[in-house]
């Protein structure tokens, strides 16, 4: 009953499109928003979606915050994937399956990850990883 | 057709293992409060589970796997800018009224301070405030209490620069009590207002 409420309230609140999984918290230098063949700069405030591609540049970074409060940054020179995402607030049931196809991730798993360890998943071209909680990083280097 | 099915299979295989895999690094790091978590790092050869604070495993070009320890030093050379960028964990805080009123107790009017700085240090806050009041009184008359609570912190939250637009306020009355008590039990700890942001 009370998350019931705090969900109305918040969703009442802060209107985003329904399609929205994340909303850039931070935003420093060069980052970009890639859907489909868009391409937006992400300002603190964009909604993130899935599918989206977060690309930063060598002075860029990026903090985001998922619906279940998963929160995940990339730094530097980074392709960052959201191959998938669904969550649903009143089971805490969801997937998250990201792709880190190059540079640095910092992440704090949330709600979906406590709920079903290893339904967060970090996928990197050599390796997949599942988290089972809570703070984490990866590093994917250039292939040489 | 077997046969070429089986031999198109050994190639990929043979592919596989002969082309250079892009280097990797995986590791788990404590939370701000000091807790450590876990990870398994899944290559097509094994389940590599990493379970230690700065534990992690280095995957090489060749396909190899090193586990290795991370200092808190690496991390900041390494991660510093990505860490930088990571957003503040939600949190919750509680502030104390006293009793019928929409005061807060001397004792939260110190604490407000440092919760309102833990608010304004976060880019694009959400928060949410909810008001509560102990039993004593009627239903409509804690109704209204617990709102005015709520809004008030809100209004001290706004005038601290907060935008207007990412609070939202609410009042759950009596109905969702800290301490559960008797219909009209004065009880110091149920009046208060949580404060979510994240």
């Amino acid at each position: 009953m009370r998350k019931w409420i705090l969900v109305a309230a918040l969703a009442a609140a802060f209107p985003v499109a329904a399609a929205d999984v994340g909303l850039v918290k931070v935003s420093k230098g060069s980052v970009q928003i890639q859907r489909g063949a868009a391409k937006m700069p992400a300002a603190v405030g964009s909604g993130v979606q899935a599918s989206d591609v977060i690309v930063t540049g060598a002075d860029g970074s990026a903090g985001i915050t998922f619906s279940d409060n998963s929160l995940v940054s990339v730094g530097p020179n980074s392709v960052f994937a959201i191959d998938k995402y669904s969550f649903d607030s009143t089971t805490h049931q969801g997937e998250f399956q990201g792709n880190l196809k190059q540079g640095r991730l910092a992440a704090v798993s949330g709600k979906m990850v406590k709920q079903s360890p290893e339904s967060m998943k970090i996928r990197t071209p050599s390796a997949i990883m599942g988290v089972r909680g809570t703070e984490f990083l990866v590093q994917v280097d250039e292939a040489r | 057709m077997k046969f070429l099915a089986l031999l198109a299979l050994a190639a990929l295989a043979a592919g596989c293992a002969s082309a250079p895999k892009t280097p990797a690094l995986f590791a788990v790091v404590p939370g701000a409060d000091g807790h450590v978590g876990a990870i398994v790092v899944h290559t097509d050869r094994e389940d590599l589970v990493i379970n230690s604070a700065y534990g992690a495993q280095r995957l090489k070009s060749d396909g190899s796997v090193e586990a290795t320890r991370l200092t808190a030093a690496d991390v900041r050379r390494d991660f510093g800018a990505t860490l930088d960028a990571l957003p503040g964990k939600p949190a919750t805080f509680i502030l104390y009224f006293l009793e019928g009123k929409d005061e807060l107790t001397p004792e939260s009017k110190a604490e407000m301070d440092k919760v309102f700085g833990e608010l304004k240090r976060r880019p694009l806050p959400d928060i949410l405030v909810i008001g509560h009041t102990d039993t004593v009184g009627g239903l409509a008359f804690n109704d209204r209490l617990s709102l005015a609570r709520a809004e008030r912190l809100r209004e001290m939250m706004v005038g601290l620069g907060i935008p207007a637009e990412r609070i939202v306020a609410a009042g759950r009355g009596k109905r969702e009590p800290l301490i559960p008590t008797d219909d009209n039990v004065s009880e110091p700890r149920n009046r208060r207002v949580e404060i979510n942001v994240r």
